[in-house]
């Protein structure tokens, strides 16, 4: 594939490489990290009065940067890859402005439930669980299309659904394991059964990708079905399966456990999950590279000129440590369930 | 006809998420710096009733920020959706300034908005203020970045045009654009105005309310100063704005003041309807040779009109009386706040008595004044700046995508359907607070609660969650 590339050793050649990088990265970030308050949102709308409230104060301080992962990612595409940001929201324009609504809705709920006279709350909660399935589902469309190479038929569209469906269980998963980590009691069992009720689900999605993938797309096909790459790549899926069995394994034993106040291992379905988007991406990733729009346009066709792609790498180089940092400082200061962190 | 009503569409929905958008980080750049000043009178004095102003706008503060994201993740989308040709032409000089925006500002404010809402149970009491300071700097830079590239579309500079796309010669150049100095001090102030508006306004309707504690005055207060100390600054930096216009937008300028011929001597036009077609002013009432005083410093100074730019000005209507909204607006501020400051001053005994029930109502109706304002200002720049999306360089229309019109439409109404609800909610809630200071159930934020701050009361299963 690399046949493509320009010389490599050129900053047109190498610079598109490295903000790929950094735009997966990004994208990555996002669906980890608003992926768990996505979910936290969608469940709530099967919890009680008291625990809505719990839920949402265990996202309050992080939802919002969470969702600047997005804009990152979008940024990157819209700043380095001009040329595919247009085509590819141009072919995703509703499920982008189902998203935005989506996104809106939650965002805008998440403060008006608090500040609203107390007979719209429920209104607000509704609108932040709607928010919330609305951009976790056309995500996953979206997902769906860049797979498909933004393809119409009706069998894409079917797939692009599902595949909607699968990321919208996998939030849910996150969300739960989020849940398990930062709350006690009665919602911390109930966080427990949800995750084992959305497990299900996304095991069922990623298998149902997995087998699709590749026939709905050649060239997604042909990438992984040649030899040798069918024995190189097999660990992905073989320690996808590892961890979704520990998952399993650790979401039946917990609610023992916690029953008997023993918190050992209440980060294991959230960092398993985790470890089953990282695998998932990297599979995507492999599937994808060096293409922004399958087939069509590649990184390098789509980058905007070397100068400014320097000036925008300089600035990365210094800021997006800073970021990180910032970001760490942020979770320490909330880390934790009850007076864990005192000043 | 399809492309044409398609484009009509987009730049409806395009204008339609901007003026959304735009309301709300002009309240969070300035409410941030507020807040910081209330906390450091606060940390400073030790008077508890700074820290319950900050309490109390904190809340408005995070329902406004909250707004200024979700829709401004919405614009970053439609530069794509609906502009591709944009970032395609322009993309080596808008790039960069948006990813500057993003790395810079965005992480940061909404990173320490974090520490600032929910934090303060746990940093320290200075980590708190630096976090407040941050959120404070990163609106203020975002903003500096967003006004270098709408600076830089209105009066582009420091590029050449290689194979049909813009390359960078200059960055200084680029971001130093001659007219980015004049609109980023407009807009700053602008902000500053409708912040210094809705505290006055929001604090007026709550001293009316019989509400008149150390922390309703402190905010009426600095409010109302604010307000007067803003508003000549910003008719003497609203000059100086006009001026860089008719340097660099010839056109703009004879259509924000209705000047059809070149001529010297030129009124000032107070009211007129202007007609395109005729290519004149109907009911015309002007000042005689008081455009031409203000615009060259001449009475007999020549002013070039519409009629030199013929097929390429933007359209006259919309522009001139949005202009003359926006300055019209401008004198209202100047007049309400100048009057109220004369009945706080500190000379007067008691202040809080001495502000009338009259001027109280005035500043309850004013309270969003700056949003009029500053709309009717974006307007008149924005329009002004049509047929171009980058002047000289891009036309709105090249820029377009292939979205056909009955998408846009749809989502176009879905949109306006969301804005409109949530502007209403937005106002009604600001109100609500107002007469309401701590919601029952508020949950959330600064105040130590038993939901955000557990420990207070771990005895209680179940509740805790941080």
């Amino acid at each position: 594939m690399l046949d493509m590339a320009p010389n490599l050793t050129q900053a047109a050649g190498w610079m598109p490489i490295v903000f790929l990088g950094v735009m997966g990265l990004a994208m990555l970030a996002y669906v980890i990290l608003d992926g768990y308050d996505l979910g936290v949102g969608m469940l709530m709308r099967s919890a009680s009065e008291d625990d809505k409230d719990s839920m949402i104060a265990s996202i309050g301080p992080f939802w919002d940067a969470n969702e600047t992962w997005l804009v990152l990612g979008v940024g990157i595409l819209l700043t380095v890859f001009p040329m595919a940001h247009g085509v590819i929201l141009g072919a995703l324009y509703l499920p982008v402005a189902m998203m935005l609504i989506g996104l809106t809705l939650r965002g805008v709920a998440f403060d008006f439930r608090v500040k609203a006279h107390a007979a719209r709350k429920p209104l607000w909660n509704r609108a932040f669980y709607a928010g919330s399935l609305m951009a976790s589902w056309s995500q996953g469309y979206m997902l769906g299309s860049l797979i498909t190479g933004f393809a119409t038929t009706g069998w894409v569209i079917a797939f692009n659904a599902v595949i909607g469906l699968a990321l919208l269980s996998a939030y849910c998963l996150l969300g739960a394991g989020w849940l398990i980590i930062k709350s006690g009691g009665a919602l911390q069992l109930q966080a427990v059964r949800w995750a084992r009720a959305s497990l299900w689900l996304t095991m069922a999605g990623i298998a149902a990708i997995s087998l699709a993938t590749p026939w709905v797309s050649r060239a997604i096909f042909d990438k992984w079905f040649s030899f040798p790459n069918i024995v190189l790549l097999l660990p992905i899926p073989v320690a996808t399966a590892v961890l979704f069995w520990v998952i399993h394994r650790s979401l039946q034993r917990l609610p023992t456990r916690l029953a008997q106040g023993n918190e050992y291992g209440i980060w294991v379905p959230f960092g398993g999950t985790i470890g089953v988007f990282l695998l998932a991406f990297y599979g995507l990733a492999y599937s994808l590279f060096p293409w922004l729009v399958i087939d069509r346009i590649n990184i390098w066709q789509a980058a905007i000129s070397p100068e400014s792609m320097g000036v925008i790498l300089a600035g990365a180089v210094v800021v997006l440590p800073m970021i990180i940092g910032y970001t760490v400082f942020s979770y320490r200061v909330f880390w934790g369930k009850s007076g864990a962190l005192k000043y | 006809m399809d492309g044409l009503d398609a484009l009509v569409l987009a730049r409806i929905q395009f204008a339609a998420n901007m003026t959304f958008h735009i309301l709300f980080p002009t309240i969070s750049i300035s409410l941030a710096w507020v807040l910081l000043f209330f906390k450091l009178r606060f940390v400073k004095t030790g008077q508890q009733h700074w820290m319950d102003a900050y309490q109390f706008w904190v809340k408005i503060f995070a329902l406004t920020f909250a707004l200024g994201v979700v829709s401004g993740i919405t614009m970053s989308f439609q530069f794509g959706t609906n502009w591709p040709g944009f970032m395609e032409k322009v993309g080596n000089i808008a790039g960069p300034l948006l990813a500057y925006e993003v790395l810079t500002a965005f992480f940061l404010e909404a990173t320490m908005l974090g520490v600032m809402l929910f934090g303060r149970a746990r940093v320290s009491e200075k980590m708190h203020t630096i976090a407040t300071l941050l959120v404070a700097g990163g609106t203020t830079l975002s903003a500096f970045w967003i006004l270098a590239l709408n600076s830089w579309m209105h009066t582009p500079a420091g590029f050449e045009m290689i194979a049909g796309k813009a390359h960078v010669t200059s960055w200084l150049e680029v971001i130093f654009n001659p007219s980015f100095p004049y609109r980023f001090t407009h807009m700053m102030l602008a902000s500053g105005l409708t912040v210094a508006f809705l505290v006055a306004g929001v604090s007026s309707y709550r001293w009316l309310r019989q509400e008149r504690g150390a922390e309703v005055m402190a905010g009426l207060k600095t409010g109302i100063y604010l307000a007067a100390f803003l508003i000549p600054l910003q008719i003497l930096a609203g000059d100086f704005h006009g001026l860089n216009t008719m340097e660099h937008q010839p056109a703009k300028l004879a259509a924000m003041e209705g000047i059809w011929q070149t001529q010297k001597g030129v009124p000032a036009v107070l009211f007129a309807l202007p007609d395109e077609k005729a290519k004149e002013n109907r009911y015309e009432i002007g000042i005689p040779k008081l455009a031409s005083l203000y615009l060259t410093h001449h009475l007999d100074g020549e002013v070039r009109g519409l009629n030199e730019f013929e097929g390429k000005h933007p359209p006259v209507a919309p522009v001139f009386w949005a202009f003359r909204i926006m300055v019209g607006m401008g004198m209202l501020m100047l007049a309400v706040s100048w009057s109220s400051v004369l009945q706080l001053a500190p000379w007067k005994k008691d202040p809080a008595r001495n502000l009338r029930n009259w001027q109280a109502r005035a500043l309850v109706a004013m309270t969003f004044a700056g949003w009029v304002a500053l709309v009717a200002g974006w307007y008149t720049t924005e329009i002004g700046r049509q047929p171009w999306l980058v002047s000289g360089v891009l036309t709105a229309a090249d820029a377009a995508s292939q979205v056909v019109a009955p998408k846009i439409a749809f989502t176009l109404s879905l949109y306006l359907a969301l804005y409109a609800a949530l502007i209403v909610a937005y106002v009604s809630v600001v109100f609500y607070l107002a007469r309401h200071k701590t919601p029952a159930d508020s949950g959330m934020e600064d105040t130590p609660n038993p939901v955000t701050y557990p420990e207070q009361q771990t005895s209680q299963p179940g509740a805790a969650h941080a």
